[in-house]
């Protein structure tokens, strides 16, 4: 017990004493939480709308300041003619036209018909649907609230509820997903090069020399690890819930359990990397390529995964993210108790204990190649 | 007692392309200063590797303090003292923690045996806050020797430990193993340079996988008995050149400003060599029959051995 602890104390004195992975320890999560916080958010928000208002009447004048006012729009630009419509979408001035028909008001009131055009720039289609989404929507309310005390035959009332995510944050995607990233990247990256550094630096060579078993070697070195991606996962779950507004709907506690069996599944798989490579490159090399992407492709944090053809849609399976990533959301955001990623985390513990067994099979006692 | 002891041992790399070690066998008593003396690639540190369990030989049985290296493998792990050839501490750790954490990996403190490092960490104790990474080559040997020292090791194998060290830490080096032979410490040392060979109670001189002879030095170099002469000259490099092309020449090497040369007809026809020289036109011709020393001497054991192939 005492030769683990002084293990430890020399693993943390290696991390504190080299600044790189100080930095990648503490700085990549804070860094990649900010970023796809504030920086790469997929909420659309600003956009710039112009207006091509024949009828000119108070009734449009109230639709745009509406339009105007909502977080989503800024009318930046009125437009004169249907001529001008392409000049400012190949400008790129603005992602939206909204044209109001002649007479706007007076038919609203008196046929009680009306049409509205919305034209949107979709050489960019997801956005360009999410900002007619929203201008439609805020037509909607414009619209039921003429109709409000008003007695319409035949109208079909449309509810819809976004589950689990009222406001549509996009805060309830990433941040699984950033902590399935970090995680894959410290846990398998920073074990298996920390490990092959003892290689090339040549003191595994007198640490074989010892008494100390080869397997409390890779425990020792294994550990200390573990405490940081653990501190990381705290450190992102504090970001998520306090500077995010992200709160935890599920239990703190299972979410925490999960995760480090998660953090258990990455250090096997970077224990699996180290015992089969000998130079710190390759390691990340490994680590990056054959890890960090297929990670990124196929956790589902970034592209859907049931969209992807039937063989890429069997491979996700085998990559442990996309059980991590799926958990974390149950439990985060759904607020699902145990039973519901019970399948999940079984997968993730059979995949741990596969890695780890071929790990520990394949960890030489010696120098023989 | 033999404290180490090993019998035919052979040992190839790249599924048997390589041969590293070949056939061979030696025998070292407990307590003595054994010295593993040969160049670059002849197998010393295979030799090291296989003895701290490190490596499996191919062929062949060894025992380190009654141990065998494959069957006893943790027994041996325990008593061995081990400092490889490129210096294996951790850079970015200090003095102190490097030594205390080895320490803690053998189970011991360096409180426990302090008393068999202690003149040898005195010198490096004002630098026991430094990082390893930033000591100077003979302090780094003097700690790793600690480290190799600390659990009170029965037999300690250093490789090469004064390869890419000053003349003289490499000194100091060698008393401080002077010392340690008197705590009965079995030590087996390897080393390139020919000089430290007399630092050592008996030696094996090593080449290409092979040993050439196993012996104290004297009676090494005594067994040469073959004549040796020093020629120096004015034009060195020439001079070289005309005694190499010389028929009668077995061998001719530079040593500083002489050549050390060994004639194939030995006594006879010294006087045959000295015309030969004058009449190149040599100026400043001294020839001088000279004792061998242990280089002149791993040379002829070399070529005996590659000859005989």
């Amino acid at each position: 017990m005492k030769v683990f602890f002084a293990f430890v104390k020399k693993e943390f004195w290696h991390v504190i004493r080299d600044k790189r992975s100080l930095i990648i320890l503490i700085g990549l999560p804070i860094v990649m939480m900010l970023l796809f916080g504030f920086a790469l958010t997929s909420e659309v928000k600003n956009s710039n709308i112009a207006i091509l208002d024949f009828s000119k009447d108070a009734a449009s004048k109230i639709l745009v300041d509406r339009i105007d006012q909502s977080q989503y729009f800024t009318v930046n630009k009125y437009l004169h003619s249907e001529n001008e419509i392409e000049g400012v979408f190949r400008k790129g001035e603005v992602r939206l036209v909204l044209i109001f028909p002649q007479n706007f008001e007076n038919d609203l009131s008196k046929d009680k018909k009306t049409q509205l055009r919305l034209v949107a720039d979709a050489s960019d289609p997801n956005t360009a649907n999410i900002t007619i989404n929203y201008a439609s929507a805020i037509i909607r309310d414009y619209q039921n609230e003429l109709n409000e005390n008003k007695k319409l035959p035949y109208t079909i009332e449309m509810e819809t509820r976004m589950l689990y995510n009222p406001q549509l944050k996009s805060s309830y995607n990433f941040v699984p997903g950033v902590m399935t990233l970090i995680m894959m990247l410290l846990g398998a990256m920073m074990t298996s090069v920390s490990i092959v550094k003892e290689k090339e630096m040549g003191t595994m060579e007198i640490l074989l020399v010892s008494p100390m078993k080869p397997i409390m070697v890779l425990v020792s070195k294994a550990v200390p690890y573990m405490v940081l991606c653990f501190l990381d996962i705290i450190l992102i779950l504090l970001m998520a819930v306090y500077i995010l507004d992200m709160p935890i709907q599920g239990s703190l506690v299972l979410l925490l359990a999960e995760s480090l069996l998660f953090i258990i599944t990455t250090l096997s798989l970077g224990l699996l990397i180290s015992v089969n490579v000998n130079s710190q490159q390759v390691a990340m090399f490994i680590s990056l390529v054959a890890l960090l992407m297929p990670s990124l492709i196929f956790s589902g944090f970034m592209f859907p995964i049931e969209n992807m053809p039937l063989p890429l849609q069997v491979m996700s399976n085998l990559i442990p993210t996309k059980w991590y990533y799926s958990i974390v959301k149950a439990i985060m955001v759904k607020g699902l108790a145990f039973e519901y990623v019970l399948k999940q985390t079984l997968i993730l513990a059979g995949m741990t204990v596969f890695f780890l067994t071929i790990a520990i099979k394949k960890f030489k006692i010696n120098l023989e190649a | 007692m033999s404290s180490i002891s090993v019998k035919n041992i052979t040992k190839t790399y790249e599924k048997g392309k390589v041969l590293a070690l070949d056939n061979i066998s030696l025998e070292v008593k407990s307590g003595e200063l054994f010295g593993l003396i040969g160049p670059d690639g002849a197998g010393k540190t295979t030799l090291f590797r296989i003895l701290t369990t490190l490596l499996v030989a191919d062929q062949g049985q060894a025992t380190v303090a009654g141990l065998d290296v494959v069957n006893n493998l943790w027994d041996i792990r325990k008593i061995v003292g081990y400092m490889p050839g490129k210096f294996s501490l951790y850079q970015d750790l200090s003095i102190e923690e490097n030594l205390n954490f080895f320490a803690t990996v053998f189970n011991t403190t360096v409180e426990e045996n302090f008393h068999l490092i202690e003149d040898i960490y005195v010198q490096i104790e004002p630098f026991k806050k430094r990082l390893a990474g930033k000591l100077s080559g003979g302090m780094k040997q003097k700690l790793a020797l600690c480290c190799a020292l600390i659990h009170q090791p029965n037999v300690l194998f250093l490789d090469e430990p004064t390869t890419g060290v000053d003349p003289v830490s490499r000194k100091e080096f060698w008393d401080m193993l002077d010392r340690l032979k008197t705590r009965g410490i079995t030590i087996l040392v390897s080393t390139p340079y020919m000089d430290e060979a007399s630092r050592c109670d008996r030696i094996a001189l090593i080449q290409k996988g092979k040993i050439l002879d196993i012996d104290t030095l004297q009676n090494i170099i005594s067994k040469n008995t073959q004549l040796l002469l020093a020629v120096k000259g004015e034009e060195r490099f020439r001079l070289l050149n005309d005694i190499r092309a010389y028929e009668d020449t077995l061998t001719c090497f530079a040593f500083g400003e002489e050549n050390h040369v060994v004639l194939k007809s030995g006594r006879e026809k010294v006087d045959f060599l000295s015309k030969y020289l004058a009449d190149k036109k040599h100026k400043g011709l001294e020839i001088k029959p000279i004792e061998p020393n242990i280089e002149d001497t791993f040379i002829k054991l070399m070529l005996e051995s590659e000859n005989a192939q």
